[in-house]
């Protein structure tokens, strides 16, 4: 029975109806919405988005999801709401024309009234009752229902008609959004969260070291999962949109493909690039090559036909063009061919929170498939570092999930470690490259090394690279019995190989002479031998040609000489 | 006594009720007998059932029941409640100054 109970109660909760807001990020963790057909209570202090969020789930309700509403206001008037929200793209007078949207603004003001005896506040149920049936409204916002507070000298009363009027509204079926300021030390100043208890929104806008973070914070959900941090939001030209944290899963997908750095000598160094989605950091010390090393991956990534986001934070997009370019480096056909995004802006105007959400925004939007962010130490200057690093971990892994190659640029301090754990992000970190400046023999020279690669083969030189009009250009190694060769000393290294090298190349030369003049001989040698032996020849043919002529001449004086006796022939004198 | 009126003044005023009520009833009978104690033969009382009419809520700002409107003479006041407070409805009619309410 007992062990029964919870299968039971995760059975409700996966059948909870759920009215989707249509809020960027908010139906993420809300999984799914807010309760269907009950009240939600969203509290916050003032100036916080309560009224905006409560307007763009009407809105949002009545033009996506054919959901008319109504909005009962005890604050502002129609054409003050109308204004606030059309600056958000919002025609609000025409969906109250088209009849999607009933608006009534319930105005209290004590002064005007004397109270004589017993009363209640059938006049509201009546009006909302009335703005519901106008328009068949399925939503309904109370903004703000605490006013009424102070409209009514009787708290008492006023309590037990809202419990009245929250019932009501349930018997109804809406879906309602109540409003409610931030109380001291209590979700509102009126306790409200006591009688709204299904699901209830906080909304917070702090400012901390002068830069202002709005958050939302699920605090109640009945009968509902929920994420239950505090999500950063922001107020955009689109209305509210909440950064849903995802949770650091570790199941995005991975792939194996690789992408050019930009420099061909760097991907032969990590065995063909980096991989796709993958996440790289290049950190450095100042003036270091970080920013080039990024260019150049933005350039690839645009030349594969790529679009690439690059958040610059401390450099305007004309300077960081200009700069480019004198490294040979154009970004600006890549900027207008609409492939390069160049956004930069300042770090500390905004607090960490924002800035994170507002490259969930911009991520969304473009769709991205390599992404720079150039510096990340300088969002250490928005905020705490603690705060940082969670932050810079979102971000890594929310770019990993949706498999984004990105490029994190860090500037170290002079004087720390290179090395050191880098906002404590290196464990997220794929493939960490550090440029770094080698002295030696008087000298500053550019190093660069592969601090680590997952998954791939790389290089453990620390190379030594020159920014040349035409881009980074990485050099031969040069070991010498001190460590890699640099600068001048690199210079005479080169010097002493190019002397040896040519020793080598004479002493050849003078064997290949040597050689030559022996054959020479030696041909002349076999020349005089054949000139020899065809005189030889020469004189045996000569020799062979007298004696058969003597043969000859004598046989024929012996013919003559038998002739001359008339013997027989052979008969010896 | 009567620092606002004079005898000549013609009073409208109007009752907004839900139905019929305990409280809009009494509202009802209270309110006739101060009228008739205070302002014999020049008063009108127009009750408005909001029930049957719920657009004059929001038109006339409507939020709780019952509730008096004093339409003239000028200015406009509003008086909540069943009206069983006869010095605070005096006093809300601007027909006895406020610091002569006795509170129990």
């Amino acid at each position: 029975m007992i062990t029964e109970a919870p299968a039971g109660a995760a059975r409700v909760a996966a059948s909870l109806p759920k009215a989707a807001t249509g809020i960027s990020g908010l139906d993420e963790i809300t999984d799914g919405g807010l309760p269907r057909g009950r009240p939600t209570l969203v509290c916050g202090s003032a100036g916080c988005g309560k009224t905006l969020l409560a307007m763009e789930f009407l809105i949002r309700g009545a033009t996506q999801f054919g959901e008319p509403g109504a909005y009962i206001t005890f604050e502002e008037t129609e054409e003050e709401l109308a204004q606030n929200v059309r600056s958000l793209g919002h025609d609000v007078e025409r969906l109250i024309a088209e009849g999607k949207l009933a608006f009534d603004h319930v105005h209290v003001e004590r002064q005007q009234i004397e109270e004589a005896g017993e009363y209640d506040l059938e006049g509201l149920f009546l009006r909302i009752g009335l703005a519901i049936d106008s328009v068949g409204a399925r939503r309904v916002v109370l903004d703000t229902i605490e006013s009424l507070f102070s409209g009514f000298s009787n708290p008492a009363l006023l309590r037990a008609e809202l419990r009245r009027l929250f019932r009501w509204l349930k018997d109804r079926g809406v879906t309602a959004v109540i409003t409610a300021e931030r109380g001291e030390g209590a979700l509102t100043r009126q306790g409200l969260e006591e009688y709204v208890s299904d699901c209830v929104l906080l909304l917070d806008h702090r400012v901390q070291q002068q830069v202002s973070t709005r958050r939302l914070r699920v605090v109640k959900y009945r009968g509902s999962g929920h994420g239950t941090n505090e999500y950063p939001f922001l107020i955009t030209e689109q209305g509210i949109s909440v950064l849903p944290v995802t949770s650091l899963g570790l199941s995005h997908k991975v792939s194996s493909e690789r992408v050019s750095t930009g420099v061909a000598r760097l991907d032969a160094m990590l065995d063909g690039g980096y991989y796709r989605g993958s996440s790289i950091l290049v950190s450095g010390t100042a003036g270091s090559g970080k920013s080039s090393l990024a260019a150049h991956f933005a350039a690839a990534a645009c030349k594969r036909g790529e679009r690439c986001l690059y958040l610059a934070f401390e450099e305007s997009q004309a300077q960081i063009v200009r700069n480019m370019r004198s490294i040979g480096i154009d970004l600006q056909p890549w900027l207008a061919r609409g492939l390069l995004h160049l956004e930069a802006s300042r770090p500390t105007s905004q607090g960490l929170e924002t800035h994170l959400a507002q490259v969930h925004q911009r991520v969304s939007e473009l769709k991205p498939q390599a992404i720079i962010i150039d510096p990340i130490s300088s969002l250490a200057a928005a905020g705490p570092s603690l705060d940082t690093e969670a932050m810079l971990l979102r971000l890594i892994d929310f770019l990993k999930d949706r498999g984004i190659t990105a490029m994190l640029v860090s500037l170290t301090s002079g004087d720390g470690a290179l090395e050191a754990t880098e906002h404590g992000v290196s464990s997220l970190i794929d493939t960490w490259i550090v440029l770094r400046d080698i002295e030696l023999a008087g000298e500053r020279n550019r190093g660069l090394y592969v601090i680590k690669s997952r998954g791939m083969h790389h290089s453990n030189q620390i190379r030594e690279f020159l920014i040349t009009s035409q881009g980074i250009d990485l050099l031969d190694v040069y070991v010498g019995p001190e460590g890699v060769l640099t600068g001048s000393m690199r210079i005479a290294q080169e010097a002493r190989e190019k002397a040896a090298a040519l020793g080598r190349r004479q002493q050849v030369e003078r064997r290949e002479r040597e050689l030559a003049v022996r054959r020479a001989a030696l041909r002349a040698q076999v020349l005089a031998l054949e000139q020899e032996l065809k005189a030889i020849d020469e004189e045996a043919r000569i020799t062979s040609a007298e004696s058969a002529a003597a043969e000859g001449v004598r046989a024929g004086e012996r013919t003559a000489a038998a002739a001359r006796r008339g013997g027989e022939e052979g008969d010896p004198e | 006594m009567r620092p606002s009126a004079n005898d000549e003044e013609r009073w409208v005023l109007r009752l907004y009720t839900a139905g019929q009520t305990p409280k809009s009833v009494a509202a009802f009978e209270n309110l006739k007998r101060i009228c008739d104690e205070h302002l014999p033969g020049r008063y009108e009382i127009e009750v408005i059932d909001l029930m049957k009419n719920p657009r004059l809520a929001k038109e006339d700002q409507i939020v709780a029941i019952p509730t008096l409107v004093r339409k003239l003479p000028d200015p406009l006041r509003k008086i909540i409640g069943d009206l069983s407070d006869v010095d605070r409805t005096l006093v809300g009619l601007q027909l006895r100054p406020a610091f002569q309410v006795r509170r129990p």
